[in-house]
């Protein structure tokens, strides 16, 4: 090679070169996961107890007594009696049209990720929130997050814990986490400084400041966080089918395929019905809650 | 009074980075202007020296920038000082570890802030409770404690509004049921009125007052208001550029200001709202005691003056002119003198704010006589010194040209 060559083609590593990188990553992996997937996967395994549980809990469950459950739940986060009324509708209707038992497998799993993230993402926000170096390390790991195609990071979760449940719920995770970390850091940081140290002036030690003070002045921020996480978890319903989570996912993956145009349709409008209730009773009952704050700014 | 509570030594804060490393550029001497451009480091507080007595109101009075509220931030530690002592009660806050130091601030002081920093998401009774919650009492007795404290301070039946449903007065009634509550026995005020519109801190500043009256608590009041600091403070402490230029009761600082500084505050007060007739009066001079006419006749001449004021064991009585003494000296010089030849003239109080007795001072023909509590001529107030006082002309002759900006810095 002539030593003028770098001005015209982009300095490149040898490819033989890059093929053993790949090799040696690959079968480091691979060694790694035969080694301890199965150990790993044992870790999940009350988890995954859980997940069938409650899905054979909803699946079991007469559907007249699921509508009247969720709708009045949504009545009682709401106190709406019209988004009760739409989620009998909307419940009726998937029900008319046969998918009755892949949207409660789809229910059981947002609802466990949903829980599982706000489980995880709060702790971690609140972490971020108290140190400003947490907050330098986590956030590009949430950005990767953000932005890595779901695809990439399937493909190591599904070496080590193979096609199933847990790697779907882990995706999803993964995936629909991030917001409610980044609200519920952004939330606390956001807490009005003079309330804070009011509470300092009276002696309350960290923990009664983070419960009586942080918390509850973020909750406005942190319940956008939870909507927008709930939000993501449904758009990957499709993707975790790939690797054989049940539910909504799978037929519209299968329409996909073989181009079910109708099929696909009503499945995915299915998905945005649910999405459109979690979406509106999460809102309401986090409005609601915070309905005294309101014109907070004019002290 | 003379209690000494607080004791604050020598105090100093640098903000920035590595306040310690630059210390030392502080003792000395360098000005804040220069440690910011040489270091980056912005001077606080520099040789605070206070000692605030139990039961006053200390009034510690600054423009903005001045550090005023950084010095409140430090009696409780929200701010920890870079050099310096604190004492309360002999008890060295500095040396206060974490626990300590919360118990310290459950129990000995409580503070009220200039934006409210109430609780948005807690009722007002809540909120008054706050400092009770944390100490861990149970909800039903500090509820119970928490809404007569609201009476107290006039909000009944406010208990389970939110703080966004009150006016900004009312919510500043509510951070100092929530201060009182706690029972501390020391009240730090940051700025406290200043957000209030002007009717509403007046009436802010006599519930103060009026509660002071029972309760005697030890306040740290901050203002940038001088009338608010002369109307509250039993002393105040002038602070600028985190110095303290003066200290001293009210009448002390409007009457001898220490520095242009201090004196370009003070040209603005309202003195005649300021100042109390006993702050200004002369003393009790041209008294007479005798009990006939020769008598008093000779002790008139022995001061040489016109009138004179009729003393007896019962305090004062009255006002009597040489003209009229002299007619009935003519007539019957051993005559008592009784009250048919005295004028019962209608002496000033002593509490008496200066702008209540202009009218009365103007009026009269002489000297005003000056009467405390029990009735006993202290002193008196002629025309002229009102004028000298309330006028703007000779100001630069009360002012005491001896003492320097040092002295009254580290003068207690």
């Amino acid at each position: 090679m002539a030593d003028s060559d770098w001005l015209t083609e982009i300095p490149q590593l040898d490819r033989a070169d890059l093929r053993e990188i790949r090799k040696t990553l690959d079968s480091g992996y691979r060694e790694f996961s035969r080694e301890y997937g199965e150990l790993i996967e044992s870790l999940f395994d009350p988890l995954l107890a859980f997940l069938v549980w409650f899905e054979k809990l909803l699946l079991a469950t007469p559907w007249w007594l699921v509508i009247i459950v969720v709708a009045g739940l949504a009545y009682l986060a709401s106190r709406s009696w019209k988004l009760g009324l739409g989620v009998v509708v909307s419940f009726l209707l998937i029900g008319y049209f046969g998918m009755w038992d892949n949207t409660m497998r789809t229910m059981s799993i947002i609802l466990v990720c949903t829980l599982m993230a706000i489980a995880l993402g709060v702790p971690i926000g609140i972490l971020m929130a108290r140190s400003d170096r947490t907050q330098s390390i986590v956030t590009p790991v949430l950005d990767v997050m953000q932005t890595m195609p779901a695809f990439v990071y399937l493909i190591p979760v599904v070496m080590l814990l193979g096609i199933g449940k847990i790697p779907g719920v882990i995706a999803v995770i993964i995936y629909a986490i991030p917001p409610v970390i980044r609200l519920t850091n952004l939330g606390i940081r956001l807490v009005d400084k003079d309330v804070l140290e009011a509470a300092t002036a009276y002696g309350a030690n960290p923990m009664q400041r983070l419960l009586g003070v942080q918390l509850p002045l973020a909750m406005p921020t942190i319940m956008a966080g939870i909507n927008q996480t709930i939000m993501m978890a449904l758009s990957m319903v499709v993707i975790a089918s790939m690797i054989g989570v049940k539910g909504l996912g799978q037929p519209v993956l299968k329409s996909i395929t073989n181009q079910y145009f109708t099929l696909g349709l009503l499945n995915g409008l299915a998905i945005v019905a649910l999405a459109i209730i979690f979406d509106r009773v999460s809102q309401a009952y986090a409005k609601r809650a915070q309905r005294h704050m309101e014109g907070l700014d004019n002290g | 009074m003379d209690d000494v509570l607080i004791r604050v030594e020598k105090l100093y804060k640098l903000f920035g980075n590595n306040p310690k490393k630059y210390m030392p550029l502080v003792h000395e001497g360098k000005t804040k202007d220069e440690i910011l451009a040489e270091t980056g480091h912005t001077l606080g507080l520099k040789d605070i020296n206070l000692s605030i007595n139990k039961g006053e109101i200390f009034v510690i009075m600054g423009l903005s920038g001045s550090g005023k509220s950084t010095l409140i931030r430090h009696f409780n530690r929200l701010i920890d000082p870079t050099e310096g002592m604190i004492k309360v009660e002999g008890t060295d806050v500095m040396q206060l570890g974490t626990k300590d130091l919360e118990q310290f601030r459950r129990h000995k002081m409580s503070m009220v802030f200039q934006r409210f920093g109430l609780l948005p998401h807690k009722t007002v009774v809540e909120n008054v409770a706050y400092g009770l919650s944390i100490q861990g009492v149970g909800k039903a007795e500090s509820k119970k404690k928490a809404v007569q404290w609201l009476d107290t301070v006039g909000l009944a039946g406010y208990e389970d509004q939110y703080p966004a449903q009150l006016s900004g007065g009312q919510q500043q009634r509510v951070g100092l049921a929530r201060a009182l509550c706690t029972d501390a026995e020391i009240l730090l005020m940051d700025e406290a009125f200043s957000a209030l519109d002007p009717l509403i801190r007046s009436e802010m500043q006599d519930q103060l007052i009026e509660l002071q009256q029972t309760l005697h608590k030890t306040i740290i009041f901050i203002t940038h208001d001088l009338d608010e600091a002369l109307r509250l403070g039993d002393r105040i402490a002038i602070l600028k550029d985190g110095e303290i230029v003066q200290q001293g009761e009210p009448e002390e600082i409007l009457l001898h200001p220490a520095t242009d500084y201090v004196e370009a505050f003070v040209r603005d007060v309202n003195r005649a709202r300021a100042l109390t007739v006993e702050t200004v009066m002369k003393d009790p001079a041209y008294r007479i005691t005798a009990d006939t006419i020769e008598g008093a006749l000779q002790q008139m001449k022995g001061f040489d003056k016109d009138y004179g004021y009729i003393v007896n064991e019962e305090g004062y009585q009255g006002v009597v002119t040489a003209e009229k003494l002299e007619e009935a000296y003519s007539a019957n010089k051993d005559a008592h003198l009784t009250e048919e030849y005295y004028e019962e003239v209608e002496p000033l109080e002593q509490e008496a704010v200066l702008e209540t007795v202009i009218p009365n001072t103007l009026d009269a023909d002489y000297p005003l006589p000056v009467v405390d509590e029990d009735g006993q001529l202290t002193g008196r107030l002629t025309r002229g010194t009102l004028a000298e006082v309330l006028g703007e002309s000779d100001r630069d002759d009360t002012k005491t040209g001896s003492r320097t900006r040092d002295e009254a810095g580290k003068k207690d």
